[in-house]
């Protein structure tokens, strides 16, 4: 494999650099909780459905009891009160805990302790089901087996999910390795999780259990057909990552779009509430075997490419700090970079190759996510095709491992059948025809791309090292990324964020964490 | 020797190797098994559409019910182009340190522009554009211009907000990019703007201009809004067109320039 000279200590000391980011925001993790992350609780307890207003009864719960100043000691004290003492199963002890408030009395220690035992059993019972269900998946996963790196992932977003099967279906036969369904327009804002199955949505389809469990099905089903296992992915970004991702894991996902840094920059959402929420949804993501996606190929879409590839690499250093506090392994962290340079860059393909064997070689052992051009894209299919070819040499040629591929109408519409169909034809000509090209090959040792890379570590490191200074939320407040300022108190989502009570109750968080239940 | 036939404007059609001889490219598929039927029922498709000598180049399976096309055809049907008339934003084009030239002797004073990405549309690739200092493509962005100052709200702006800030700022011109356009989102969207406007009553107090890939100026001034620029609009086409509006509204033309 070719490989760039890499300076190994300067990659370790940035790695340090980004646990000095990281660190000082975990205590505020340990003594926050958030609207999104009770209602995964309840979730995961089993509650779910919704009143005759559509809203979620975990919403439900969750908003009685915040309204009744009941919440800081955390839904799964309250819930598990309720139960004990209606005698009721969890979703009728929810729908009543929704309706008339927690009636116990939680001072009461022998009751107290009663609940608090409830809790911790049927946490464990949950969880223990989620592990059967990874297992499960892991099987048929080694069964089948999946396609070659890199693999490739294509998206459907018909907005309606019983058009979205058969397209999905499709591209699984055509030989897409990952089918994405993308969310409407708009639900990264929605504080609750729609229920249900959906025909109805802007720009893509509504992230539902009801909607992942009729794809993953479908998927399944081709995949047995195909003799290739297709992975499924949906988006656990803004106000419900948590909820998303219990969801995820119910059903059988294999990864999730999940990050904080994304939502804060190009959502608007609150830094507080999104990186509290992101933590527990990483744990949970980390449990269920599921692939975080990061979102660091967005700042390319605003910044420029050949200015600003450093704070890509900057943020998925901090991206993976926050993982590992989460409990993930490498192999879990699909962190993203983009092909977004300026085509009419002298060079620019070199830049790229720079940027992608950089990413690829920091980050040895994860799957990394390659995402096609998007921001230089003008409509002229016939020149985007081109494009998107040379995005695809560099995919395989530097061993990217999760990679959307372009689409020739990208900025014109959600993708035609016809359009999926080229873009794999392409990604498959490309990765046929050069497959083995990086063995045959070396960078020049202090060449254009060798010294490219060299620089964007340097500046990297540079921006992590102010960053550590600072801190993450006051940089994140000076535009160090994407070029977009956030404050610390704007932003949408701060209502939902709450300080823990001392009594505070999260058993899955205390398992998560000790391990005590294996996946 | 004869020489190349000029185009007739009269009777205006697509132009491949020759002269008139309307040749165009088709690509489509079709939601049936590829075979003898599936290429039958495309080239009829294709006659149907009025598309002389139809010719299939390529028909490839795209799974066991999906069919894809690409055809050539001879189109027949023509186009007055010499008396169409099309509504356009009318205004001089001018470069980056013209316009600020121009604002400077004309105005006195910065012009400002605010801008957002109304409704739930998530996408700011436009508004930061034509407003972000870098601006896009080597054409630089409204914060670049010194005699503009460019207020970018970012993405997901409710309508009610982007036109408080307009109001707060003194805006003379507010900036709404729609990239979302599925399902006619957008059309919602910009019409809510409008009204916005109008009940706040500031719609004759600044202009009204939206931009985004599939936006023109007929639909734009069709939704109530002054101007609309479509894709391949650079940050001085706005920023030409904000200033020479501002001045005709004012009843002064366009200075002369040497």
């Amino acid at each position: 494999m070719m490989k760039l000279p890499l300076d190994n200590a300067k990659v370790a000391y940035a790695r340090s650099l980004a646990e000095r980011v990281v660190s000082p925001l975990l205590e505020s993790f340990a003594a926050r909780s958030t609207v999104s992350i009770e209602r995964a609780v309840l979730r995961l307890y089993g509650v779910d459905g919704v009143d005759h207003e559509d809203i979620p009864w975990p919403n439900r719960v969750v908003d009685r009891l915040k309204q009744d100043g009941r919440l800081t000691t955390g839904a799964a004290r309250a819930l598990a009160a309720t139960v004990r003492a209606s005698g009721l199963p969890v979703q009728e002890a929810a729908v009543h805990l929704a309706q008339h408030g927690l009636e116990s009395d939680l001072n009461d220690p022998t009751e107290a302790g009663a609940a608090r035992e409830w809790a911790e059993l049927e946490a464990r019972k949950a969880l223990t089901r989620l592990a059967a269900t990874r297992q499960a998946r892991r099987e048929t996963r080694l069964r089948l087996g999946t396609g070659p790196t890199p693999q490739k992932y294509l998206i459907v977003a018909t907005g309606n999910i019983h058009e979205d099967v058969p397209q999905g279906v499709m591209a699984a036969r055509q030989g897409a390795d990952i089918i994405a369904v993308i969310r409407s327009t708009g639900q990264s804002l929605l504080d609750f999780v729609p229920h249900g199955e959906t025909t109805y949505g802007t720009g893509g389809t509504y992230a539902t259990g009801a909607n992942f469990r009729l794809m993953r099905q479908a998927l399944d089903e081709v995949g047995e057909e195909l003799g290739r296992y297709i992975q499924l992915t949906n988006y656990a970004s803004g106000l419900c990552m948590p909820e998303i991702s219990v969801l995820a894991a119910q059903e059988g996902l294999d990864m999730l779009l999940n990050d904080a840094l994304y939502g804060i920059l190009f959502r608007d959402i609150n830094i507080h509430r999104t990186l509290t929420d992101q933590h527990f949804s990483r744990m949970l993501n980390a449990f269920s075997g599921i692939i975080i996606n990061t979102g660091e190929d967005n700042y390319l879409t605003t910044a420029d490419a050949l200015e600003e590839g450093h704070t890509v690499l900057a943020s998925q250093f901090i991206n993976e700090r926050f993982a590992k506090a989460a409990g993930m392994p490498e192999s879990l962290m699909g962190l993203g970079h983009a092909f977004e340079m300026n085509p009419n860059t002298e060079d620019g393909l070199l830049y790229e190759i720079a940027m992608a064997q950089l990413v690829r070689q920091v980050f040895p052992e994860a799957p990394i996510k390659w995402m096609p051009p998007t921001k230089h894209v003008t409509g002229n299919i016939f020149w985007t095709y081109a494009h998107n070819t040379l995005y695809n040499l560099v995919g395989v040629l530097t061993g990217q491992s999760i990679e959307l591929l372009g689409i020739l109408t990208e900025a014109i519409h959600t993708p035609f059948a016809s359009d999926r169909y080229l873009a794999l034809q392409n990604a498959d000509y490309v990765n046929r025809y050069a497959r083995h090209l990086s063995e045959e090959i070396q960078y020049a040792p202090d060449g254009r791309i060798a010294r490219r890379a060299a620089q964007v570590l340097d500046e990297a490191v540079g921006l992590l090292e102010k960053v550590a200074d600072e801190g993450l939320v006051p940089s994140v407040a000076k535009a160090v990324f994407a070029g977009v300022t956030r404050l610390p108190d704007g932003g949408k989502g701060l209502a939902g964020v709450f300080d823990r009570a001392d009594t505070y109750l999260n058993p899955f968080e205390a398992l998560l964490a000790r391990q005590e239940v294996r996946a | 020797m004869i020489g190349i036939r000029k185009a007739d404007l009269e009777r205006l059609k697509p132009y491949g190797d020759t002269m008139d001889d309307g040749k165009t490219q088709l690509s489509f598929s079709l939601p049936v098994p590829a075979g003898p039927e599936a290429a039958e029922a495309a080239k009829r498709l294709v006659l149907a559409h009025g598309f002389a000598d139809p010719m299939m180049v390529r028909m490839e399976a795209m799974g066991p019910t999906m069919s894809f096309f690409v055809f050539y055809g001879a189109m027949q049907q023509t186009i007055d182009y010499k008396n169409l008339v099309v509504p356009k934003a009318e205004f001089e084009a001018l470069d980056m340190h013209q316009i600020d030239d121009l604002i400077e002797a004309q105005f006195g004073r910065r012009l400002v522009v605010v801008g957002a990405c109304p409704g739930t549309d998530a996408h700011t690739v436009g508004i930061d554009a034509i407003m972000n200092m870098k601006g896009y493509n080597g054409h630089y962005g409204l914060e670049r211009y010194k005699m503009v100052k460019a207020v970018n709200m970012g993405a997901q702006i409710p309508p009610e907000a982007l036109v408080a800030r307009a109001i707060a700022e003194n805006a003379d011109a507010i900036l709404a990019s729609v990239v979302v356009t599925q399902k006619d989102l957008h059309i919602t969207t910009l019409t809510e703007l409008v009204e916005v406007m109008e009940a706040e009553g500031v719609r004759d107090r600044m202009l009204a201009i939206v931009g985004g890939p599939r936006m023109t100026y007929d639909l734009a001034t069709e939704l109530g809004f002054d101007a609309g620029f479509g894709p391949g609009s650079y940050a001085e086409d706005v920023a030409a067109y904000v200033a020479q509006e501002l001045l005709r509204r004012q009843g002064k033309a366009m200075p002369v320039r040497a």
